[in-house]
Formats: C-alpha cells, structure tokens, sequence
C-alpha cells in the first residue's frame, strides 16, 4: 500500500482568502446602503460598472499573463477593489470614471506588479488619486444629501445622469445640485474649507445648510454605518485593530491639539471622524493587507500616519478630503516600517547586549 | 526581564502564569481515544528495530544475524555519550540487519535489526538499582543510558545528557501539556500510571537537586491533574500546575515562558535559563529502568482519527510496524480517498512513506483521519500579506517574510528574519487563508543552507585532507627508510641475541589489535558523506574489508605486518600505534623474510586520490587471501559470504553505478568488518 505523503501540519482553519475578501465587503454593505439612502442610486450604478470592469480587466490580464483567471476572481479581491473605488466616488460622476479608474486599478496597480500580493499601492485608492488629478471636476462633483436637494433623484435617474448627464426629467447635474433656496451646495468638508479660507470662524461656517447640531447630514449615519462594519470585522478577526485604531488615534491626537490651540479655526474630533470617508477609510481601505504594514506594531504606525495625513491634507492641504493621498503616502513608507517594527523573536532578548559584550571582550583579550 | 526564582515561584502557587505570544485553538479530538485503558496488544509477527532512534549517533550493533535474542537484550552499544542503545522488545531471533524504510518524514532507510518474535516474550536477566540514592549518581545516569532512554515527547534527545548537566537547575518541568490535538498518550499514561511517573521524578530530582518541580499539564485534562496531585502531594517541592490549553503550549520552550517567563537564548539550553524539562513519558520509562532494570522496549501509542474503528491508546512494542497497529485498530480503508497515516499529530506529525515504518521511541501516536477530518489543502494562493501568520507564531517571526525569501531562495534574507528560530509548529500554516504550506517551505530552506554549509565544509575539508596526505606520505617515506634501516640492523643483532620469547607474541599480537582498532575507527569516519565518488566508496569499502580480514587471519599466525599500525587515527590511536610499532619491530627481527613481503597490506585509502591505492591493497589483499585460503579452514563460512558480497561489488565497480544490490553487499560487507574489528578488540581486551 502505497501512503499519501504530506508535510505538516495536516491540520487547517476553514477560511479561506476569498472568505476574508467577502466578508469585507459583506461589512460595507450597510454603509452603501446608507450612503445610497442619502445620496442617490449614484453608488450603485458606479458599483455595477466598476466590478464588472474589474471583474473584465483581472481576466483579461490574467489570461494574457496565461494564468487561471477563474481562480483569481472567485478570491474576490478585485471586486473589493472595484466596490471601493465605487464608493469613493462622486455618485453621479460619468460612467467612464468609474470605468476608466477600475481599470488603471487593476491593470496597473495590481496585475502590472505582479497581481495579488505584490501590488505596493492601495489599487482602489491609487485609482482615486489618479482619477482626481486628471479628473478634477467631474471627482468633486458632490450632490448634496437628498432631503436637501431641490430635485429629487430615483434609480432611473441616476442612470440617466451617469450616462448622459442629464437626470431622466432633464436636469443637469449643476441643476441638482442645488438646494431648496437655489443655492448650489458643496460638501461639508468643501464648504467648512472655503468658508474657513474666507475668514469665517468655524461656527459660522458651520451654519451651512449641509450641517445640522454641527455634524454633516447624511455624511455623520454614513460613517457609523462604516464603522459598525468595521466593528464586526474586528470581531470576527477578519482585519485587526491596530490599523483603524492607529488612524483613529492618529487623527485624533493631531484635532484634539489644534482644537484645543483654536477652536474657532479648527474643527472639532467629532467632525473630522464623523466626515467624508474617515470611516471607510480606516476600517475597509487601510486595512488592506497587501499595501500595509504587516507587523502589529508597524500597523499601528502605519494607521496613525494616515490619520495624521488626513489630517494635514483637510486643514491645510489642497484637497477637502485626503483619504487616498494620506493611504499612498503610508504605501510608500511600509517598507520602512515593516523593517523597524520586527517583533522580538523568541530567544534574542539580549542579543543587542550580548553584541556589545561580545564587542567588548573582544576588545579585552 | 529576568524573573527570579522567588517571583516565579510566587507566581506558580498563585496559579497566575505569563503567556507565550501568537499560538492557535485547534479542535482538541482528545476524547476520541481517551476514554478506555491503554491496551495490550499481541505480538506483531516482525519488529523492526531501528539502530537510531534519537537525536546523536548510532550505537554499535552488537548482535548478528541468526541470533537467538531475549526481550530487553542489547541489540547496540552506545561507544559515545550522544549514543543511546537499543534493546530486543521480545524473544526471538535476528532476522535480518538491513535497511529499512524508516520512522521519518523522508521514509530514507536506516539500518535496522529485524526480530522474528519466537512468542515467548522471554525477559533476559534484568539489574534493578533500587538502591540508587546510595549509589553515586553517576551510577544512574548510566543506569538511564543504557536503558536505551531518549526523550520520549519531542525529537528524542538522550536523556541521560539532560540528567547531567553541567549547570545548576532551578525548575524541574515535567511536561504533560500534550498540547497537540488528538494525541492522549500522556494523558492516559498520567491517569492510569501516575506513581510510577512519580517514581521516575524522584529519580530525576535526586539526579539533578532543582530548587523545585513543576508537573505541567494543560488543563483540558482535568483528571490526569487530578492524578498527578494525589501522587505528588507528599512531596513539597513538587507542584502540578495546570496551564490554558493552546497550542503549542507543549513546546519545550513556549513551556519554559509559560512557566518561568524566561526565554531560552537562541542557540542556547533551556539549562542556560536554569530549567530542565522531561516528558512524563521519559520519567516513566526512568522509574522502570532504575526500579526494575527494564530497558525502554515499549511505549504508549495513541490510535486514533475516524477512519479507524477502534481507536484508544495501546503499549506498542518499540519496532512494531504500522501495519499491525492499524489491523488492530480496524482501519476502514474506505474512510479514505487516498490512504495517509500520520505519525505524530496533525500539526507537528509527518506522513509515513508506508505501512512497513515502525514505531519508534518518540512515536506518540498514529493518526489515520477520514477525508472530511482533516481535508487535503487546496492549491496555494498568493500570500494577500494579512499577517494571520505573524499573529499565531508562539517565537514571534514573520512568516510571510521568511516564506517570501524562503520562495525566492534568498537564503540569506531567509535567516535574517530568524528562519532558524522557527520550531515549526505550524501554527502559521494553520491559519493562513492562502493554504500556503509554510512549513514546508521552510523546511526546504532549511536542508538548502544545510547543504550549502555542508559543500562549503567537504571543500573546506578536502583542502585539508590533502594537504595532511602530503604531509604523510613525506612522513611515512621517512619511516618507511628509517624501519629499513632499524630492520637491517635488528637482522644483524638476531644472529646474535636468542630466540624471541612469548612476550614478545603477546606485544605482537596487542599491536595488531590496536591497529584493527584504528582501522575499525578509521572506517567510522569514512562512513560520513564525506567521500564524493560512488566508486571509490565501492572501492575503499572492498579494499577496507579485504584488509580487515587478512589482519584477523594474520593475527593467528602471528606474522608481523608492521604497516597496519600506519594509521594517523586520533592521538590516543598515535601514541597506541607508535608503541606497537616499537613491539612490531622487535617481533620483525624475528621475521625479517615476511615482514617486508606484507608491508603494504594495512595502507587505507583515505580518500578518491587513494583509488589505485586502493587497488594495490586490494591486489595484495587477494593474494594474499589465496596464499592463506588453505590455512584457514577456521573462520570459513564468514569469509566466503564476505567473499562472495565483495566479489560482486568489484566486478560492479568499474562499469556501472552502484546498484542496490551492490549498495546492501557494501553495507553488509561494512557492517561485517566493523564486527570483526570489535571482536578484535574484544580479544584485546581479553589478552589484557
Ligand atoms: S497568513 Fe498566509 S496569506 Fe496571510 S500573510 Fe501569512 S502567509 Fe500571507
Ligand atoms: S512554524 Fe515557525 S514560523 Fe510558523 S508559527 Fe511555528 S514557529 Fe512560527
């Protein structure tokens, strides 16, 4: 009888990558349902259009690159890509920029690296950034949150815009976004940045209609959603703490300072936590294991750069919002941090000691 | 950092242990087999008895071929402190001593003593040391050594080395923990053995005076605990302490940080750390040696998994094949897509190469899982990076750092991240969601900076070699004049002086033992891997055992062949040989006409360069042979076999590769020469 051989241990746990990659998205889905309650059908359309790209793309390359591409997408990790990107876009941007971005991320931020696992970039993010930059206008297009808006908006129209630019009723986008009164509204996080700029303090600014008790409408419920998401995925050991409590900690030690310097220049914790795609960001986009630090300490690190980066970027940077810049920022620098947070190793306690015994006795004969 | 004594110790009566980083929760499966009593089974119809079974090197085989032997007999004799022996685990007869596929990842055979068993079970005479605490220690570390006891839990390093240490010990652990699913081979043997565990513990402490003894067993058993406390309880400085279950609490030096919260230097003992650790296994089979005189020849054997219908835990004899275990535990082949028997378990164990692999000492158990239990793992995937790895590793490396260059073979980057610090747990491949076989990988990397270390040491060595060869052969020219020089002169002074006397014979003869005695150990180092050429192997092993031969026929005719004692050995082999060179000589005046006919016949090819010196000697050593056949009716039958085997091999030798055949007739052919070195000996030490 001829016995199979093996190498040990013969013994695994039953999740497997593709099962990591689901349940992250499994966990965004709340917060995709908000942000459609909020903002429109725009999500969805662009989500539709990104994952199959993304699912089209990582083919293609796979095939080219004479892989077995139906293994590769069954792990599910360009899909989270794509679903990424989608959520992170304007909602009634055109459909080649969802198109055109999920395609840069996955032909050339991952599968032009060497696919899944050698990507350096954060795909989703660096797609972003370089939507953004070539993209300026459409990638700032906001609409406001429904109940503030003039128009509505259903499904329909939010295939109309995306496709044409013009809602099914015939409304442009400038159109709809407009509010009740016939003002065009910006983001909270624009609108807090320009007034701000115009000598404004930051409770005057924070009188804005896109506010309301001082928390963004609309964007406040998105990022709880996001963060429950993210709870649950720590609780089931899919991503660990240390990257989104490393962002958290990180944005909140720079706020809490300058809030605590000026509060009239200077918003709030609560406001920068609660705003944009702080959530998301830190629990769903940081966290991706390929671009981040590997070692828990380095995690830390990693997620509090961001979050400093963050914030920087928000209060004195360019950009309203600086999620995508502050992650690619931290890509560069995990190389870095993964070689000076190596854990112990088991045994070596003293080996910086004993080298400098050993230098000394040397020295001694 | 360093936690004292009095902290550790304080820590331990309040039951508040320190923690290891990293490890992972498998599913125990320990009630499969640990509900009923260790069984006996009946007498398998071979026992294969491996000669090594341990971490060192192999004793010396000790018995022959044919041989009538009874349970508990030498089979080796430990020549070296790393050595330990093996014993017969029945009565019966030596089948065969061969290779044999071995208890081993690789499934590589080693030597090993076949035993028919003649269903006696007949114990040979046995030499209790009850009396042991009178005696001095040594007496019972020699006791434990050739009781053939190695460590029974782990990888089986020689525990009487471990009860002698050169340190002083703080903590005595006795390692019950069996952190390993399915495995309960300790935990029955601590439930239904408790005291003679204790008796063996005893034993140790007397051995080694540790300030105090912890009993580690993990606390998913709570009634071995239960054992091991009513047992211990007379005895103050014993302390069982019951410790979380996680794998790989068991490891000797995740236990060691469990308990002490010391961390055992790399490259270090944990003696370094002042703890020493046995398994309860070990302290068993200690109580049975010092107690009763019985030698290690049987040990408990968990058989377990779903494709056996009566799995439990059973006394396997030491040798007893697969195969036997398996029929008596009902193994339903079906359960299984693709047979796989497991030694050891489903984390650390290996894969048996076949159903002929036989218990050995540290065999813990035998694991035969149905194809749902523990289901083969699917293709790898690339590593996302997720670090699941890093957070289970109990030593604290980056796997997927170590896989990365383990991967891409760069070996130095490999060890950089500590990939020698990995005690392959496996509790990183356990996790991973990318079925990535880590281990594995780091296996390979492993046996390749082996190798490489090795290529660079042959190198290294060889340069050597040569260069001491030139040296020697200026050296023995030298001699060589200068004995013809003496010679001549001692021609001169014999017409004169009176015939030899019996003295004189006795000197003769202790020189050429000495010299076989060199040439035996001789051998021993050519037996390493170090010799390159097949063919030359063929050709020295020939030309050594042909040499060997005609040196013990020689010995009864007493002719003086005064080159055998050539032979730079080792020192003490020096000053030996150069004493019997001096006897020699006198013995060649009386010969003068033989002495210069046998020079040569000693001379052994020490490496590829010495082939046609091997050739020479082989020449001699025929003629040789022919001129003495008639006179030597004596040692008939062992000859010819010898003959034969080596016959063969010779003809093989220029031609074509080394065939198995050759490959067993070179290895009986050794096996036989390194016998009659010993019986030279022997004779040597009975002349005394
Ligand atoms: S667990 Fe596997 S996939 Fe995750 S980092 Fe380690 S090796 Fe890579
Ligand atoms: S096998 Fe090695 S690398 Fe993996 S967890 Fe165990 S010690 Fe760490």
């Amino acid at each position: 009888m001829n016995f199979t051989r093996s190498s040990s241990p013969h013994h695994h746990i039953r999740r497997k990558t593709s099962e990591v990659m689901r349940m992250v998205i499994y966990a965004a889905v709340p917060g995709l349902m908000l942000q459609t309650w909020f903002f429109g059908w725009g999500a969805i359309v662009h989500l539709l259009l990104a994952v199959t790209t993304a699912v089209a793309t990582e083919a293609l390359f796979l095939e080219l690159r004479k892989k077995d591409f139906e293994k590769a997408i069954k792990d599910f990790s360009a899909i989270l890509t794509a679903l990424l990107l989608a959520i992170s876009i304007p909602p009634f941007a055109p459909w080649w920029i969802s198109v055109l971005g999920t395609f840069f991320a996955i032909a050339i931020v991952k599968q032009l690296y060497g696919g899944l696992g050698f990507n350096l970039f954060n795909p989703a993010m660096a797609a972003y950034v370089m939507l953004l930059i070539s993209f300026p206008v459409q990638m700032t297009n906001w609409t406001p949150p429904l109940e503030l808006a003039q128009y509505s908006h259903g499904f329909v129209d939010a295939v109309y815009i995306i496709f044409t630019g013009f809602s099914a009723e015939g409304y442009s986008l400038a159109q709809l976004k407009t509010d009740i009164d016939g003002f065009t509204l910006a983001t909270p996080l624009d609108s807090v940045k320009t007034e701000l700029t115009m000598g404004k303090t930051l409770t005057e600014s924070l009188q804005s209609s896109v506010f309301s008790d001082g928390l963004s409408i609309g964007w406040f419920w998105i990022n709880c959603a996001y963060l429950l998401g993210g709870l649950v995925l720590i609780r089931t050991r899919v991503i660990n703490w240390h990257i989104p409590g490393g962002m958290i900690l990180g944005m909140l030690a720079l706020s809490l300072i300058m809030y605590g310097v000026d509060s009239d220049v200077y918003s709030s914790p609560l406001f920068h936590l609660f705003n944009g795609g702080f959530m998301l960001g830190a629990f769903f986009i940081a966290t991706d294991p390929v671009s981040a630090s590997t070692t828990n300490r380095g995690r830390l690190i990693f997620g509090a750069g961001i979050g400093a980066w963050v914030y920087i970027i928000r209060t004195w940077g360019g950009y309203p919002d600086a999620i995508a810049f502050a992650v690619l920022v931290m890509n560069m620098a995990v190389p870095l941090i993964d070689y000076y947070t190596r854990p112990r190793t088991y045994g070596h306690y003293s080996e910086h000691k004993k080298s400098m015994k050993v230098a000394k006795s040397d020295k001694q004969p | 950092m360093y936690k004292q004594f009095d902290e550790i110790l304080t820590r331990i009566n309040d039951g508040k242990l320190w923690d290891f980083p990293g490890g992972v929760s498998p599913q125990g499966k320990k009630e499969l087999s640990n509900t009923t009593d260790i069984d006996r089974l009946p007498l398998p119809k071979e026992l294969y008895v491996t000669v090594k079974q341990h971490i060192g090197v192999e004793g010396h085989v000790e018995v022959e071929e044919g041989q009538q032997v009874l349970k508990g007999q030498l089979l080796t004799k430990s020549m070296n402190p790393f050595a330990v022996p093996v014993h017969a685990p029945t009565s019966g007869k030596i089948k065969s001593i061969s290779p044999h596929v071995s208890a081993h990842p690789s499934g590589l055979p080693k030597l090993t003593i076949t035993i028919e068993p003649d269903g006696l079970d007949k114990w040979t005479e046995m030499t209790p040391l009850s009396n042991y605490t009178e005696l001095p220690k040594i007496k019972t570390v020699e006791a434990i050594c050739s009781a053939g006891i190695s460590g029974m839990g782990g990888a089986g390093f020689p525990t009487h080395i471990k009860a002698s240490p050169k340190k002083d010990v703080e903590f005595l652990i006795i390692n019950g923990v069996e952190c390993e699913p399915y495995i309960s081979s300790d935990d029955r043997l601590m439930r239904e053995h408790a005291w003679q565990i204790r008796q063996g513990i005893d034993v140790l402490s007397h051995l080694l005076t540790p300030k105090k003894v912890i009993i580690a067993i993990e606390d998913n058993k709570p009634e071995a605990i239960k054992a091991m406390q009513v047992t211990c309880q007379e005895q103050d400085n014993y302390i069982v302490s019951p410790i979380p279950t996680k794998y790989p609490a068991g490891g000797e030096k995740q236990l060691i940080q469990v308990l002490t919260s010391r961390e055992v230097p790399k490259q270090g003992l944990p003696v370094d750390v002042g703890v020493i650790m046995q398994n309860v296994g070990t302290c068993f089979a200690i109580a049975d040696a010092v107690y009763t005189g019985k030698p290690l020849v049987e040990r408990v054997v968990t058989l377990t998994g779903e494709a056996l219908n009566a799995p439990r835990n059973v006394w396997a004899l030491i040798g007893t094949p697969i195969e036997h275990l398996l029929k008596q535990a009902d193994y339903q082949e079906k359960r299984q897509r693709n047979s796989k028997v497991i030694m050891g378990g489903p984390m650390m164990g290996f894969a048996v190469a076949s159903e002929q692999v036989p218990v050995i000492k540290t065999t813990n158990c035998i694991l035969v899982p149905a194809d749902k239990e523990l289901p083969e793992i699917g293709d790898e995937q690339p590593c996302i990076r997720c670090g699941a790895c890093a957070d289970a590793c109990p030593a604290s490396l980056l796997p997927q750092q170590l896989f990365w260059h383990s991967k891409a073979k760069e070996l130095d980057k490999a060890q950089d991240y500590n990939l020698f610090d990995c005690i392959e747990c496996g509790a990183c491949a356990f996790v991973c969601p990318s079925e990535i076989p880590l281990v594995h990988y780091y296996r390979i990397a492993k046996s390749e900076i082996h190798n490489q270390e090795l290529e660079k040491d042959q190198a290294d060595k060889a340069r050597e070699r040569f260069e001491a060869r030139k040296l020697r052969l200026v050296r023995e020219q030298q001699e060589r004049e200068e004995k013809h020089r003496k010679a001549a002169e001692a021609r001169k002074q014999a017409m004169s002086s009176d015939k030899g006397d019996a003295k004189d014979k006795i000197a003769a003869a202790l020189a050429r033992a000495k010299a076989k005695k060199a040439a035996a150990s001789d051998e021993a180092a050519d037996a390493s891997p170090e010799v390159t050429g097949k063919q030359d192997k063929v050709a020295a092993a020939v030309a050594r055992a042909k040499a060997k031969r005609e040196a013990a026929k020689q010995s009864t005719d007493s002719e003086a062949t005064t080159d055998t004692a050539e032979q730079p050995v080792d020192k003490k082999d020096k000053v030996a040989a150069a004493v019997a060179r001096a006897k020699a000589k006198r013995e060649a005046a009386k010969q003068i006409t033989d002495a210069e006919a046998t020079t040569d016949t000693g001379e052994q090819p020490q490496d590829k360069k010495d082939k046609v010196a091997a050739a020479v000697a082989r020449a001699k050593a025929k003629r040789e042979a022919a001129k003495q056949s008639t006179a030597h009716q004596a040692d008939a039958t062992t000859n010819d076999m010898q003959q034969t085997d080596t016959d063969t091999s010779v003809q093989a030798e220029p031609t074509q590769p080394m065939s198995k055949q050759d490959k067993i007739a070179q290895a009986i052919a050794k096996a036989k020469a390194k016998r009659d070195a010993a019986k030279a000996q022997q004779q040597e030490q009975d002349e005394k």
